[in-house]
């Protein structure tokens, strides 16, 4: 996969850049052209807005069959996480153990290697989740 | 609007059918089809084709006039459409064909759906169905599609206090219906013991809980109505149809326990039908795992919300139940070429109101349903089906 497809969505993986719309204060990630709210009335109104990195597990998984990129990581954990703001994201959860998951988990996020295209290709980076403390 | 009949149906077997190609499959449904209709194809004004991902699957774009070229009609220079939309695509060109028909514009349309599956590795082809999901937030961190229905799974069983159990039951109940089903990829009986102790692919959902990798082609006639009669002494028409969309990525989704494209599709298609979930006999609904059917059960309005699981374990379900749910065998069972799946649902729905459907009919079936989603329900569509006669 081509390095720009990558490079592009930088500020949200590295971090956690999502917007928040003016006309009612309702919060994206990742950033939105448009609030799913006040759709028209949103246009030029959506502001940056850096969230703080923390949430709440809503709901998670434990993956033992994955994508080929993901076999040297099987089986981990990947969870719907509420953040403080009100937005949801989908994230991998590190440093827990499967079995100590819970629904209700308090979790922060954390900067790591997200994958590697191939033995040559670029490594990339983003967001995981771990237990927050 | 002007009423829509289908006047003919066919399908190929479904399975891992490693002697045929692409064009092999899609070629025998629609020919079987066009025979089950008694048309000519001098009588057919154009041709849609449902299909998720043949660029992916075997290289392959431009489906739609491919399958038209072997089928033999390429001289005759028809109007051929292809449609993607995920999982859905299937039911999509049926309803746009339904509407090229009501519309005025054409009388007599053939609708394929079809997908080649396994010329690709398992590895492989489960990427592919990810990539219905969203790839840039959802896949690219990890999660695979299972990954993301098993999340809804554990959200439903946290929420309503489902189990594993009830779970595992739509697998032994669509693999009951399937072992009825010549033409389904598993015809054998399991036990919930077999689901339960089965491989993990992403928990709670273990193998027997996820739809398999299939290969299979199904085909449709659709026809104006007044001249449908002509053809057919037993026209079903299509009562009602719904589609809607929602967030492409299931975080971003109102409630993780309902599929809300499912529910308003639902209610656009009743709307229009003018009928209710209780007029309903017979239903496919998109079973790609077991999850799935028990939220469209509910999200269907057929069995109230949260009891999905328990309606399945207790047989409401279950053929001739209080509704019959995927007698064909579903996706589970009879198997999920994709592409096929919308198109399929809606043979095996006219097999049940003609009363052809031999040991696995459905008493007295008067209104069918089929429900199909696109990638994790941002697509959802519902057809509602009546005998015409």
């Amino acid at each position: 996969m081509a390095i720009p497809r990558f490079w592009r969505e930088i500020q949200s993986r590295y971090n956690l850049i999502g917007t928040k719309c003016g006309s009612c204060g309702k919060v994206d990630f990742p950033p939105r052209a448009v609030c799913p709210v006040c759709g028209r009335k949103s246009i030029g109104k959506m502001q940056r807005l850096q969230l703080g990195g923390k949430g709440t597990v809503v709901t998670y998984t434990v993956i033992h069959d994955a994508p080929a990129q993901f076999e040297m990581q099987k089986p981990y954990v990947m969870a719907i996480i509420e953040m403080d703001e009100g937005v949801r994201l989908t994230s991998q959860l590190i440093d827990v153990k499967a079995e100590d998951v819970t629904i209700g988990m308090k979790v922060q996020s954390s900067f790591r290697k997200l994958g590697q295209e191939g033995e040559a290709g670029v490594i990339h980076y983003g967001y995981k989740f771990r237990p927050a403390g | 609007m002007r009423d829509v009949a289908v006047i003919g149906i066919g399908e190929t077997e479904f399975g891992e059918l490693w002697d045929r190609s692409f064009r092999d499959i899609g070629i025998e449904a629609g020919l079987k089809a066009i025979q089950d209709a008694k048309i000519r194809s001098e009588d057919i004004d154009a041709v849609y084709i449902g299909n998720m991902s043949a660029g992916k699957f075997i290289d392959q774009e431009h489906v739609s006039a491919l399958v038209a070229d072997y089928a033999g009609l390429a001289d005759m220079h028809l109007p051929t459409v292809r449609v993607e939309g995920g999982g859905a695509c299937g039911a999509i060109a049926l309803l746009q064909a339904r509407l090229a028909i009501a519309s005025g514009m054409h009388d007599i349309v053939v609708v394929g759906g079809a997908e080649k599956m396994t010329d690709v590795g398992d590895v492989q082809a489960a990427e592919i169905l990810s990539s219905t999901a969203d790839q840039e937030w959802e896949s690219v961190f990890g999660a695979t599609f299972a990954g993301l229905y098993a999340m809804m799974a554990r959200r439903h069983m946290y929420e309503f206090g489902t189990t594993r159990e009830q779970l595992a039951a739509v697998a032994v109940k669509n693999h009951k219906n399937g072992a009825l089903n010549p033409e389904a990829q598993f015809q054998k009986e399991i036990t919930i013991e077999t689901v339960l102790q089965a491989p993990r692919v992403a928990e709670p959902l273990g193998v027997f809980d996820c739809a398999p990798l299939s290969d299979g082609a199904a085909a449709v006639v659709l026809c104006e109505m007044q001249k449908a009669r002509k053809f057919s002494d037993t026209p079903i028409r299509i009562a009602g149809s719904g589609q809607a969309s929602d967030f492409l990525a299931l975080h971003d989704r109102r409630d993780l326990t309902t599929l809300d494209a499912t529910v308003i599709a639902g209610k656009r298609a009743f709307h229009e039908a003018r009928l209710q979930p209780k007029d309903v006999q017979v239903a496919e609904v998109h079973d790609n795992f077991t999850i799935s059917e028990i939220l469209a059960i509910e999200d269907l309005r057929f069995i109230e919300k949260g009891k999905g699981g328990p309606a399945t374990a207790e047989g409401l379900t279950a053929l001739n139940g209080k509704v019959s749910v995927n007698t064909s065998g579903g996706l589970k069972a009879r198997g999920q070429p994709v592409g096929a799946t919308g198109v399929a649902q809606a043979v095996e729905i006219v097999r049940q109101l003609r009363g052809e459907a031999g040991k696995r009919q459905v008493v007295g079936a008067r209104h069918g349903l089929t429900h199909t989603l696109g990638g994790t329900g941002a697509t959802a569509v519902v057809h509602l089906f009546e005998r015409g006669d």
